[in-house]
């Protein structure tokens, strides 16, 4: 690989970081927080493609130096970001995972009132399972995430949790009863309301415990902006 | 590459890595052995084909088949797995582009005559002052191995500079924050981690002092700017660390998304009732997981069927030894450096955390 190849190859690099970081295309595999980052490694690489053709350009005879093949795999990354752009991910991973769901700190106050109340599933999930769903009695709950049936085809509301990128993404899960729409497709994003329940069950990938929720109503819903949940850890 | 192209988008994108990864292996091993006709090879093979034109060609062959490709991917294993290697590229990219600025800077614009002065003259000091000068790299593993290379070429001992590479992802400030943020009941984890973490470091320092060898360190490359002013020099390495440890962190985070993808969670419940076990079996989906440094605590927290000592084995090995970091050794010191320095660090990372953990919690 001779140095015009690799200037091409790190200006793409960057050029699809900086496209990645500048619309929410990045927000499929990373946390937000490292959107500085990845548009600072995306103009490093654009500068250092430049630099390379520059330096060419002011000559350096006698000096060509070619990197081993291997080089030839950073073709790959931008190939699966700029033609596919996979989606984030979904009810196959969350189907293949065990819920994560973990201890809260503890159960901050919710705001009263007699309007629908609006919860994350693992806000949900924590307060059902480790509180005994003591604050969410007679509440009407709005609860947003996507479908995902497991091996019984039973419906489960999930979100998937992130911590830095989708390589550690964990689900946390939400049984569905009631008044569940018949047919539910796996990855439609719903918005369910709802009414707690005391039934729960154990996650068949790995004993964890998921709560059910009642649903009175299930509107399809456009995915959110991040379709992850970055808030249930910190 | 037209005919290829045309059978179907899985021959255009699959063979191409397997090719590569052993054309370049044979090319680096003989680059090592034999230095005089090395750099003949190379103007051959850019007689043969010109890289920039096989680019172009790459490109337009994959937007024309971009339909068919997209079809193909659709699979969910396919899309999942499509989704974690982006997703690894996307987070380890910015700190593996830090990391090698921070080398480049190393290498071009502090003094060899610095490291003299800042660490102990004798090499079995320096281990434990540059193992715990790596708590001051705030960053991943990604960061670390540009990082170690440029000490090594800026005549570092390597026992000091491998101590750093190990001690760095573990212990660093930003690390330690996260697991303190992921074991909230269980503050002495934090502790555990950065004591065995540092203690595996300089034990393979202090092992590499005394039983490794200089040939099985590649020699690190001289910059081809070398002599034609700082700026050329700076990004020249920028470059060539880029390249090259890029193309190793592809494979890296191939692995680790096909295993991600692949492994089924269920034979983990299986191993969680026997203690050691249990550590083994962490410490092995530590090496495939191939997780950043800044995000396992909370991965490990999420591993609650397991004991604290399995899961503290799961922290330590982790940032030291996984396939990607693997990968990047390789390319960065060599193959016959990573072949040994692997298993040894693994072995010894799995023993230290399981007395650690004994010890501490």
């Amino acid at each position: 690989m001779n140095r015009l190849a690799q200037s091409a190859l790190m200006f793409l690099l960057g050029a699809t970081l900086l496209h990645a970081g500048t619309t929410d295309l990045y927000l499929r595999y990373v946390k937000s927080g490292l959107r500085p980052l990845v548009l600072l490694a995306g103009v490093v690489l654009i500068a250092t493609a430049a630099a390379t053709l520059w330096y060419e350009r002011r000559g350096a005879p006698g000096h060509e130096h070619h990197e081993p093949r291997i080089s030839w795999l950073l073709a790959l990354p931008v190939l699966a970001l700029i033609l596919v752009a996979p989606p984030a991910l979904g009810s196959y991973s969350a189907s293949h995972t065990g819920t994560a769901l973990t201890k809260p700190f503890g159960f901050p106050d919710l705001p009263g009132g007699d309007a629908p109340l609006r919860l994350g599933v693992a806000d949900y999930a924590g307060r059902a399972v480790y509180d005994d769903g003591r604050s969410l009695h007679d509440r009407e709950l709005k609860i947003t995430g996507f479908v995902t049936l497991d091996r019984t085809g039973a419906p489960y509301l999930v979100r998937m949790g992130l911590n830095c990128c989708a390589a550690d993404a964990q689900p946390v899960k939400i049984a569905l009863t009631g008044d569940v729409p018949p047919v539910l497709a796996p990855d439609t994003w719903l918005e369910i309301t709802g009414r707690y329940t005391p039934r729960r069950t154990k996650d068949p990938v790995n004993d964890g415990p998921i709560p059910y929720v009642e649903v009175t109503r299930a509107r399809p819903v456009p995915t959110p902006h991040d379709p992850y949940d970055e808030t249930w850890n910190t | 590459m037209r005919t290829t192209g045309g059978t179907g988008p899985v021959a255009t994108t699959k063979p191409a890595p397997q090719e590569t990864d052993e054309t370049a292996g044979t090319r680096s091993s003989k680059d090592s052995e034999v230095t005089k006709p090395a750099p003949g090879n190379g103007p051959a093979d850019a007689r043969r084909f010109n890289p920039a034109l096989l680019l172009t060609l790459l490109l337009l062959t994959a937007v024309m088949l971009q339909d068919t490709i997209r079809g193909a991917l659709a699979a969910p294993v396919m899309q999942s797995w499509m989704t974690v290697f982006v997703a690894v590229m996307v987070q380890a990219l910015p700190f593996l582009v830090l990391g090698v600025l921070l080398s480049a800077a190393i290498a071009v614009f502090v003094p060899p005559s610095f490291f003299a002065r800042a660490l102990p003259k004798h090499p079995a000091l320096a281990v434990p002052v540059a193992g715990a000068a790596g708590a001051v790299l705030p960053g991943c593993e990604c960061a670390s191995v540009p990082v170690a290379g440029a000490l090594v070429r800026r005549g570092v001992t390597p026992a000091a500079a491998l101590a750093f590479l190990l001690s760095a992802p573990a212990i660093n400030p930003i690390v330690l924050t996260a697991t303190a943020v992921a074991f909230p009941g269980n503050p002495e984890m934090v502790l555990a981690r950065f004591v065995a973490s540092l203690l595996v470091a300089c034990a393979m320092g202090w092992l590499w002092h005394r039983v490794g060898r200089t040939d099985w360190l590649r020699p690190p490359a001289r910059s081809s700017y070398e002599g034609q002013g700082k700026g050329a020099e700076f990004w020249g390495s920028v470059r060539h660390d880029v390249m090259h440890a890029g193309g190793f962190l592809v494979v890296g985070a191939m692995a680790a998304a096909t295993l991600k993808a692949v492994v089924p969670e269920d034979w983990l419940q299986a191993a969680a009732g026997n203690p050691l076990l249990s550590i083994l079996a962490l410490a092995a989906l530590a090496v495939l997981l191939s997780i950043c440094s800044e995000a396992d605590a909370f991965v490990a927290a999420s591993l609650t069927q397991f004991s604290l000592t399995a899961r503290l084995t799961f922290l330590v090995v982790g940032p030291m030894i996984d396939l990607k970091l693997f990968a990047m050794q390789a390319g960065t010191f060599g193959r016959a450096f990573a072949l040994r320095f692997a298993p040894a660090t693994f072995a010894l990372a799995v023993v230290v955390s399981a007395l650690t953990g004994t010890v501490l919690l």
